[in-house]
């Protein structure tokens, strides 16, 4: 029985047919969506603090308001990623103390400072742009919930990208300090960008069931190699240039060849010691932690009203 | 060493009992605090049906009405909106998906291009 | 509505900073919010209402701006937005003093977002039907905005008021911080003046409208017993904006006449 089970489920994954929430799936299938997706979710929201660092410094009111609406968008993001999670049977609550007792991962390239205005361009630029390569795909993924979040992410986050290129490009034409700025910006980023897709296929060996389950559909160095090709053309229009020497187009790939990517400072980011892991946590871990009696006092507040009131919740018209 | 045995976007490895480890104890305090999932439903514009968008949390309806307005309708992707709270959604069971929705299939004459009539007929 | 009375170019000038200051120095509150709210949702919610401010603010300043251009006595350099907003030091800043009291908790910032749209509600009101085209316009646009803030932030006062003891008691202390700062916007300046509003309606207008919500958050408070500071709006600040600003106009100090 369980078998036949398998085979169907493996029949309408091969068929593009969506799997959703109540049909049956295996347990492991179930149990790395929920980690794959809760920690994408995680990215998301922890994703907003870098970039928050600079909301109250903004350089122009233009800038300040694009940059909040590009801010709260992620934590959009996160709210549709955790609400597709919730589908599986796990709570969000459950999810974040999952992230606040560090059982569960977000992406580590959120663990690096954003130290001028220009982080915010280069986020914007080189980030975004992986993430849009990798999230893509995801559109197309064989959880239903997953793929739905994913299209509504991929509709909003298309204006991420430009800003931050468009952000660079108006430094790079700007003075002396402003060209230094955006160049040190993609000095900084870059690599930890490129760090973003994960690690080499051939130190990644359990992707196959993913793209087997259609959870995954390219491989880390496909996607990579992708990005590297786009942004090496991107740069020259910035008139600025990549770090990384042997950086160069290859005739014979079709490719652009690149440089060893320092995977021991990738693992050690990874594993807690990036330079702003403790800062990202704690910051997630006070606003949870500020905000329960926030919380506790709406639920007490709806509870009360709901039992002076059972036929309405709330004050609002019903249909 | 880093314990990692899967690594990709979205998925970034797990540690000790691996993040999808539902089944241990997850709240702090013991106490469900929690404010309740609501489905958002959105009419795009006027004239349009109520369509599925996503969900949130909220600790009563008129907030579950004005999170969908802040999360859903940001981008000018509503005229009117629905909100109902998760628990009261009753769906059909996927298991009987085939004797519920297959009997459809051979009925064809339900259908308007069922029926050839010549091209002389016009507005029918 | 007094269309007759005409106003001078500087008085215009300082009221559209006024207003501008009011919105901007509310909206960069709020956007400190950012990533640090409650629960998603709310921190989603409360960053559109900093947009919906910023917004507002960028109108003003570029209303301004005009007749800022067309003026003799002002100084030259500051007639864009962002020269407006990022040029001008502690003092020229026109902002009442209540919209640039630090966020405290989550109970301080509804108290001051309620006692501050609510105010904005009703001086809009009034002015949708400004003889000035253009104020009239951006206080229409901006009064449909306000109607939700007014709305946002007055369910979270009951529900606080009305919640648990814990967020009433949070809910009293934001009151003693943010009250004494609510006279201040019923005391019009001089550049109020003649600009077809009336403060009094306005001020009982207001006074009714807090009473109503604070009765429905059961929250019992001599309203109308305390001193009020004022000072804001000729530019008697507290300390506060000083480094509101000093963070805010950072990299227009720093990086002079750069364009972003």
């Amino acid at each position: 029985m369980e078998k036949n089970l398998e085979t169907v489920f493996q029949d309408k994954v091969d068929q593009e047919i969506k799997i959703e929430p109540k049909d049956w799936m295996p347990e492991k299938y179930r149990q790395t969506l929920i980690r794959q997706i809760s920690q994408h979710a995680h990215s998301e929201i922890v994703g907003m603090l870098p970039e928050g660092n600079w909301i109250t410094r903004a350089p122009s009111l233009r800038r300040k308001a694009i940059l909040i609406a590009k801010v709260q968008d992620e934590a959009g993001h996160g709210l549709y990623l955790y609400s597709a999670a919730e589908t599986l049977g796990i709570s969000r609550d459950e999810m974040y103390d999952q992230l606040h007792t560090g059982k569960a991962k977000y992406s580590s390239i959120f663990n690096y400072p954003t130290l001028t205005w220009a982080d915010i361009g280069a986020i914007g630029w080189l980030v975004d742009g992986a993430a849009i390569l990798n999230q893509i795909p995801l559109c197309r993924t064989s959880f239903g919930p997953y793929a739905r979040a994913m299209v509504r992410v991929c509709k909003e986050e298309s204006f991420h990208q430009r800003q931050g290129f468009e952000l660079l490009l108006t430094l790079s034409k700007g003075t002396e300090a402003q060209k230094q700025m955006c160049q040190d910006a993609i000095d900084r980023w870059w690599w930890p960008s490129l760090m973003m897709f994960g690690p080499n296929d051939d130190a990644s060996p359990h992707t196959a069931q993913s793209m087997k389950w259609k959870i995954k559909r390219f491989s880390n160095d496909e996607l990579r190699q992708k990005f590297i090709d786009m942004i090496a053309e991107q740069v020259k229009v910035l008139n600025m240039r990549l770090p990384d020497a042997n950086l160069k187009w290859n005739e014979e790939r079709k490719h652009y060849d690149f440089g060893k990517i320092n995977w021991e400072e990738f693992w050690q980011v990874v594993g807690g010691n990036g330079p702003c892991n403790k800062q990202r946590l704690d910051a997630r871990k006070k606003a949870w932690a500020d905000g329960a009696w926030v919380r506790e006092a709406a639920t007490a507040y709806a509870k009360k009203k709901a039992s002076l009131n059972p036929s309405k919740g709330g004050t609002s018209e019903t249909v | 060493m880093i314990l990692l045995r899967k690594f990709y976007y979205g998925d970034y490895g797990e540690s000790k009992n691996g993040a999808a480890d539902i089944s241990s104890d997850n709240s702090s305090s013991g106490v469900v605090t929690e404010w309740p999932l609501w489905e958002v439903f959105i009419r795009s514009k006027q004239g349009l049906d109520h369509k599925h968008a996503g969900s949130l949390h909220a600790a009563d309806a008129a907030m579950a009405i004005e999170n969908a307005r802040d999360v859903y309708t940001r981008r000018m992707e509503g005229v009117s909106i629905w909100v109902v709270e998760s628990k009261h959604i009753h769906a059909s069971n996927p298991d009987d998906a085939d004797a519920l929705y297959d009997p459809a299939n051979d009925k064809a004459y339900r259908h308007p291009t069922f029926y050839n009539l010549p091209d002389a007929v016009k507005h029918m | 509505m007094n269309k007759s009375i005409n106003i001078s170019t500087d008085q215009l000038i300082n009221y559209l900073l006024h207003l501008a200051d009011n919105s901007l120095i509310m909206g960069h509150r709020n956007s400190e919010w950012c990533g640090h709210g409650p629960i998603l949702e709310q921190d989603i919610a409360i960053s559109n209402i900093a947009l919906d401010l910023i917004g507002q603010a960028r109108n003003f300043y570029q209303y301004a701006a005009i007749p800022i251009k067309q003026s003799t006595n002002q100084p030259i350099n500051l007639t864009t937005e962002d020269s407006l907003a990022y040029l001008r030091d502690t003092r020229e800043y026109k902002n009442c003093l209540l919209v640039e009291q630090p966020n405290g908790d989550w109970a301080q910032t509804i108290l001051k977002q309620f006692f501050f749209s609510t105010y904005q509600y009703y001086l809009y009101q009034q002015l949708q039907n400004n003889a000035d085209d253009q104020l009239k316009a951006i206080a229409a646009k901006a009064l449909k905005e306000v109607t939700y803030h007014v709305r946002w932030s007055s369910e979270w006062v009951i529900r606080l008021g009305d919640g648990t003891d814990e967020s009433k008691k949070r809910l009293l202390r934001a009151f003693d911080e943010l009250w004494m700062f609510t006279g201040e916007l019923f005391e019009p300046a001089s550049y109020e003046l003649n600009m077809s509003t009336d403060f009094i309606l306005m001020k009982e207008e207001w006074n009714k409208k807090v009473c109503s919500v604070f009765e429905e958050a059961t929250i019992d408070v001599p309203v109308e017993k305390k001193w009020h500071q004022s000072g804001g709006k000729t530019g008697n600040h507290s300390e506060h904006l000083g480094l509101l600003l000093a963070e805010m106009q950072f990299m227009q100090r720093a990086y002079p006449n750069s364009e972003w």
